[in-house]
C-alpha cells in the first residue's frame, strides 16, 4: 500500500466510512499476470520448491497421524464409557438431590408443568439469557461479514424458477399457516408441554424461510427488514436482560410482580416463563430468518 | 469389558458417532466437509447427555396431573444442557459458513491447503513488493 493510499484510507477510517468487508473482497489486481484474467494469479505463480515439499510431506503424514489420533481417542473413550454406570438405572449418580429437587419442588416454586420449562427458564435463566445473546452475537458476526457485498447479484434466473412453480406456491399457501401457528403454539405452550421459546421459534423461523422461497423476499421486507429485525430483536433481549438482571441489584431477591406463579396448568401461569418463552422465540425466529436470507441473497 | 459395553450401549454409540465426526473434521480437506463433521460431533454429545439423563421405565419430566414423585420422570437437567448445546451449535454452524463463504469469495476453492498456499503466497508477494 502506498503512502497516499494509507493517508486517503485513514481519512475514510476516521469519517468511520471505511467498509472492511468491500475490501476484504476485493481481489488482487491482475496487471503482473497478463492472459490469466479467467485464471487466478496464484494458480500460475511457480510455487516455491521448499513449499511444495512441504505440502507433499504434510499430506503423506497428516492422514495418518490423525487416523491414529482418532483411533487412540476412540479407544480411550470407549474404555471410560465402559467404565460408567449402566444405562438407564435409577441408582445412577446422575440422578441425585438436585434432579429430585427439581421434580418434586419445581411446580411449586415456577408453576411450570414442564420441569424442563421450569429448569431452564426459571433455575437457571442466566443460562438460557447467555444462549440467546450467543445466537445473537453469532447472527451479528454472519451479518458482519455477509451483508455489505454489494457487488453480489440475487440469482435472477432461480429466483424466478422457484416463484413460478406452482406446485411450490400452492403447497407455500397451505403449509405455511400452519407451520406458524403451529410455531406459535409451541412458543405459548412451553411451560405446559413439550414446546418452548427454541423449539417454537425455530418453527416460525422455517414457515418464515418457506414462505419466502414460495413468493419471494420482497413481501416479507415489508414485516421484516434489517431496522425492524434490529429493532424487534433488541426489544426482546433487552425485556430478558431486565427480567432476569434486576436481581443483581435487589440482592438476588425476588420482586413481586403482575407475572405470578398461579394455578399450574393455566395458560397465565408460571411467573416470567410464558414471557421469556415468547421473547426468547422471537429472538429465534428472527435469527432463523435472518441467516437464509443473509446467505441467499447478501441482505435481509 | 464386553458386558461393560453391552450396560452402556448408548453412550458407545455416542462415542462411535463423535469419532465419525471427529474423522471426518480431520481428514477431509473441504471446509464444508469439516463443518459437518463438527455437526456429527455435536450430535453425538447431544445423544451422550440425553442417554445419562434416562431411566428405564419413566415418562418425560411433564408434571401432568399433579403428579410430584421424582420416581415417575426421567431427569429434567441433560435436557436443558442439551438445548444450550443445540443452540450453541446452531450459532456456530452458522459463523462457519459465513466465514467459508467469504473465504470462498476470495479464494475461489474450499480447499483448505490450497487457501493455505494461496495466503502463503500473497505473503510472499506483499514481503517482495
Amino acid at each position: 500500500m502506498k503512502r497516499s493510499d494509507l493517508k486517503s484510507w485513514l481519512k475514510t477510517w476516521d469519517a468511520g466510512e471505511f467498509d472492511f468487508t468491500a475490501e476484504m473482497g476485493k481481489t488482487e489486481p491482475e496487471k503482473e499476470h497478463p492472459g490469466s484474467a479467467s485464471e487466478h494469479p496464484w494458480k500460475r505463480r511457480p510455487v516455491n520448491r521448499l513449499e511444495e515439499g512441504e505440502i507433499w510431506a504434510f499430506r503423506r503424514i497428516y492422514p495418518v497421524a490423525a487416523a491414529l489420533l482418532c483411533a487412540v481417542m476412540i479407544g480411550f473413550l470407549l474404555l471410560t464409557v465402559e467404565k460408567l454406570p449402566p444405562f438407564g438405572r435409577a441408582d445412577n449418580p446422575a440422578h441425585n438431590q438436585v434432579m429430585e429437587r427439581y421434580v418434586e419442588k419445581g411446580m411449586e416454586e415456577t408453576g411450570a408443568v414442564n420441569a424442563v420449562a421450569g429448569v431452564i427458564l426459571d433455575y437457571r435463566a442466566f443460562d438460557t439469557l447467555g444462549e440467546s445473546h450467543v445466537l445473537y452475537t453469532a447472527a451479528t458476526a454472519v451479518f458482519i461479514l455477509l451483508l455489505s457485498l454489494r457487488g453480489q447479484k440475487e440469482p435472477e434466473a432461480e429466483k424466478r424458477i422457484m416463484q413460478m412453480d406452482p406446485l411450490l406456491r400452492s403447497t407455500a399457501r397451505i403449509v405455511v399457516p400452519l407451520v406458524i401457528v403451529y410455531g406459535i403454539y409451541g412458543i405459548l405452550n412451553g411451560h405446559l408441554g413439550p414446546g418452548g421459546g427454541f423449539s417454537g421459534g425455530a418453527v416460525i423461523g422455517g414457515g418464515l424461510i418457506l414462505y419466502a422461497t414460495a413468493f419471494g423476499f420482497e413481501k416479507l421486507e415489508k414485516l421484516l427488514n434489517l431496522r425492524t429485525f434490529r429493532i424487534i430483536v433488541l426489544c426482546a433481549l433487552c425485556f430478558y436482560s431486565g427480567a432476569k438482571c434486576y436481581s443483581f441489584f435487589c440482592g438476588a431477591n425476588h420482586l413481586q410482580t403482575i407475572f405470578t406463579t398461579g394455578v399450574p396448568g393455566r395458560i397465565f401461569s408460571a411467573g416470567l416463563i410464558l414471557p421469556l418463552n415468547v421473547a426468547v422465540g422471537i429472538v429465534v425466529a428472527c435469527t432463523m430468518y435472518g441467516f437464509y436470507s443473509v446467505f441467499q441473497r447478501g441482505r435481509i | 469389558m464386553l458386558q461393560g459395553l453391552w450396560n452402556s450401549r448408548i453412550p458407545c454409540v455416542s462415542v462411535i458417532l463423535f469419532a465419525v465426526g471427529f474423522s471426518t473434521l480431520l481428514l477431509h480437506r473441504n471446509l464444508l466437509k469439516k463443518i459437518i463433521g463438527l455437526n456429527i460431533m455435536d450430535t453425538a454429545t447431544y445423544l451422550f447427555l440425553t442417554s445419562i439423563g434416562y431411566i428405564q421405565g419413566r415418562t418425560a419430566p411433564i408434571l401432568a396431573d399433579g403428579i410430584t414423585d421424582a420416581k415417575c420422570y426421567v431427569n429434567p437437567l441433560p435436557a436443558g444442557l442439551v438445548l444450550t448445546g443445540i443452540v450453541v451449535s446452531v450459532s456456530v454452524t452458522a459463523l462457519m459458513l459465513a466465514l467459508t463463504v467469504r473465504l470462498y469469495q476470495r479464494y475461489h476453492t474450499l480447499d483448505l491447503d490450497e487457501i493455505y498456499m494461496a495466503a502463503r503466497r500473497e505473503e510472499n508477494r506483499e514481503d517482495r513488493t
